[in-house]
């Protein structure tokens, strides 16, 4: 059997199924979601972190964006949702393509600038100037397309999809030779890989999922504020809950969110501050002990962890 | 009104400048970002506010406290973690994420300890050292202090000169530093180049270690005139002060400690003089600035090497 069959057999669609069933035996529907969304945010970090190296401290910028992609279309288009989602999608890839200049820069430097552009757009969006448009700091409302099972069942396509581009990139050329890329971008080149095709198009990737995620959000949760889908949470959660896992494979970001996400939602609703605290303290262990993530316990066995 | 802009945008620039020259000093050693650089600002604040609230001085004689406090707390951390950190294989992407792993640690236990309420100084509060010395040398009334300094003509708070002032003297002490004292000229040769600093045997453990702590105790001095800039914190301020610190070092260019003091005031006027022209648009600058500069002059203002991909 072909690895990428394997893959998408026995760790893709087992997720896919587990969440679609779900909802039937569990009733906090919006918890279900939300791991969802983390499970596709996570992976999105995953396409453009674990595959090319750049940490994109400031993903939740492609989030925001298709939120209001999603709610702009929704409140002055009257789009329907699936259309507005799609649109959302586009928003992020707009942005991308907006940003793409970013790549240029390196480390830390490709870090704290996407970093700013996520707040940028975020006030950009907030700015009581533009109330005609995306209603500035005011929040959205979006009663016409309320539709939480729908939103549901669209966030389920939308994380296949996302496993779908993970598991390629794990088995295919292109995703050999981002993580080529990723080494040594000069011996990749000389190798003959097209660097800066291969960037972009990972980091688009990452940015599409992001936005057709926050299409999604904004259709399940229907009312919200600029400071709620810009919330830095999310690339911060997203961000750790892969590298937590362990990045560049398609396992390591479903047991971060599951393992991550799971204590959260125990502990970090009554008490949020000893959250913070685990949280911070989880991750300073994570840094100086264990790098490359759960999966390395595997790895370092010889195990083979996909 | 464009007088007013600009003066105040000089003060405030200049306290900026205190803001980001601790980050740059650790970024520039160490090439390590410290995502809970805010964080420390936020609790120099609060030893401002605890030094105000429970013995009732100046909160100017907070500053060298906070300093020495920090500058051990420094030290400790930096054997803690960095070690550990420069190890591994990507450290400057992993500090990153292990440094704001830190700050959740910070805002965290300040919040279990504190709560989450604003908490301010009355402004009257900084420089009453002043006050009481003018008052015992040449008479008059005591409660003089606190009142608002003339510049051009322009009335400005008191306490933001002072700060103006103590920011002046603190980037003083560290020019002194570096290009007066041995550490600081070894710190120097660390920064330009970290390999070959080490293979001419100088200890770049203690180097960093040094600056690590020096970094962490100017960013507690910053945070000691927080309240009285930005009128009151919470254990949450550390996070966007993290960022405003990020867009000033960018500015001057990172790595290089004094470049910050000029992107400081550039930083400061920008603001001012938005704010009082385009107000709504004035939490956008910082970001965008930030973003044209890193693209444009990624070695910021007066760096000297470029790093690009």
């Amino acid at each position: 059997m072909p690895s990428a069959l394997k893959h998408t057999l026995f760790i893709a669609l087992p997720v896919l199924v587990i969440f679609a069933a779900l909802p039937g035996v569990y009733q906090n529907h919006l918890l279900l979601f939300n791991f969802v969304i983390f499970l596709i945010l996570a992976q999105g970090v995953n396409i453009i972190y674990g595959f090319t190296g750049y940490l994109p401290f400031g993903y939740v910028g492609f989030f925001g964006a298709g939120a209001y992609g999603f709610a702009v279309l929704v409140m002055h288009l009257h789009a329907p949702a699936i259309p507005a989602v799609l649109a959302a999608g586009l928003v992020g890839v707009v942005l991308g393509l907006l940003l793409t200049p970013l790549l240029r820069l390196s480390g830390a430097y490709f870090a704290i600038a996407n970093l700013a552009a996520s707040l940028a757009v975020l006030h950009l969006i907030a700015n009581p100037a533009l109330e005609q448009i995306t209603r500035g700091p005011y929040g959205v409302s979006l009663s016409a397309t309320f539709n939480p099972t729908y939103a549901y069942a669209a966030a389920l396509v939308v994380l296949a999809l996302t496993l779908g581009s993970v598991v390629f990139l794990k088995n295919s050329r292109s995703g050999l030779a981002l993580q080529a890329v990723r080494e040594d971008a000069v011996s990749a080149s000389m190798a003959g890989v097209n660097v800066v095709r291969m960037r972009v198009i990972a980091w688009l990737a990452s940015a599409l999922v992001a936005g057709l995620a926050g299409g999604v959000y904004a259709w399940y949760v229907s009312v919200f504020y600029p400071d709620n889908v810009f919330s830095g949470e999310f690339s911060i959660f997203a961000i750790v809950f892969a590298l937590f896992g362990g990045v560049a494979s398609i396992t390591g970001p479903i047991v971060g969110v599951v393992i991550l996400y799971g204590i959260y939602n125990l502990i970090g609703f009554t008490t949020p501050q000893y959250f913070q605290l685990i949280y911070g303290l989880l991750i300073i262990g994570l840094v100086l002990f264990l790098p490359a993530g759960l999966v390395s316990l595997a790895t370092r066995r010889g195990w083979h962890v996909p | 009104m464009l007088v007013y802009a600009l003066v105040a945008g000089v003060l405030f620039g200049l306290y900026f400048s205190l803001v980001g020259i601790g980050l740059n000093l650790v970024f520039g050693v160490m090439r390590i970002v410290n995502l809970a650089h805010g964080d420390f600002l936020m609790l120099g604040a609060f030893v401002a506010i605890g030094v105000v609230t429970l013995i009732g001085i100046d909160p100017l004689f907070a500053a060298p406290l906070a300093f020495v406090i920090f500058l051990i707390v420094g030290l400790l951390l930096y054997w803690i973690l960095v070690p550990r950190l420069q190890g591994s294989a990507n450290p400057e992407m992993l500090s990153i994420i292990l440094f704001f792993g830190l700050s959740q640690v910070l805002e965290a236990v300040t919040t279990i300890f504190l709560g989450t309420s604003e908490r301010s100084i009355p402004s009257r509060a900084l420089g009453t050292v002043f006050s009481t010395v003018k008052v015992k040398l040449f008479g008059g009334s005591p409660d003089s202090g606190g009142g608002p300094i003339e510049i051009l003509g322009q009335g400005f708070p008191a306490s933001w000169v002072i700060a103006a002032i103590t920011s002046l003297v603190a980037i003083g002490l560290v020019y002194v530093y570096l290009y007066q004292t041995r550490l600081g000229t070894l710190t120097r040769a660390v920064m330009s180049r970290r390999d070959e600093a080490f293979a001419t045997g100088i200890d770049v453990d203690r180097v960093s270690a040094a600056a690590f702590g020096i970094g962490l105790g100017l960013a507690a001095v910053a945070g000691i005139f927080a309240p009285f800039m930005f009128g009151s914190v919470t254990p949450a301020f550390g996070a966007d002060a993290t960022v405003t610190s990020f867009a000033i070092v960018v500015l001057g260019s990172l790595g290089n400690p004094l470049g910050t003091a000029l992107g400081g005031v550039i930083y400061g006027i920008c603001y001012m003089v938005v704010q009082t022209y385009l107000s709504s648009w004035a939490d956008l600058l910082p970001y965008v600035l930030l973003i044209f500069i890193l693209l444009l002059r990624p070695s910021g203002l007066l760096g000297r090497r470029v790093r690009v991909a």
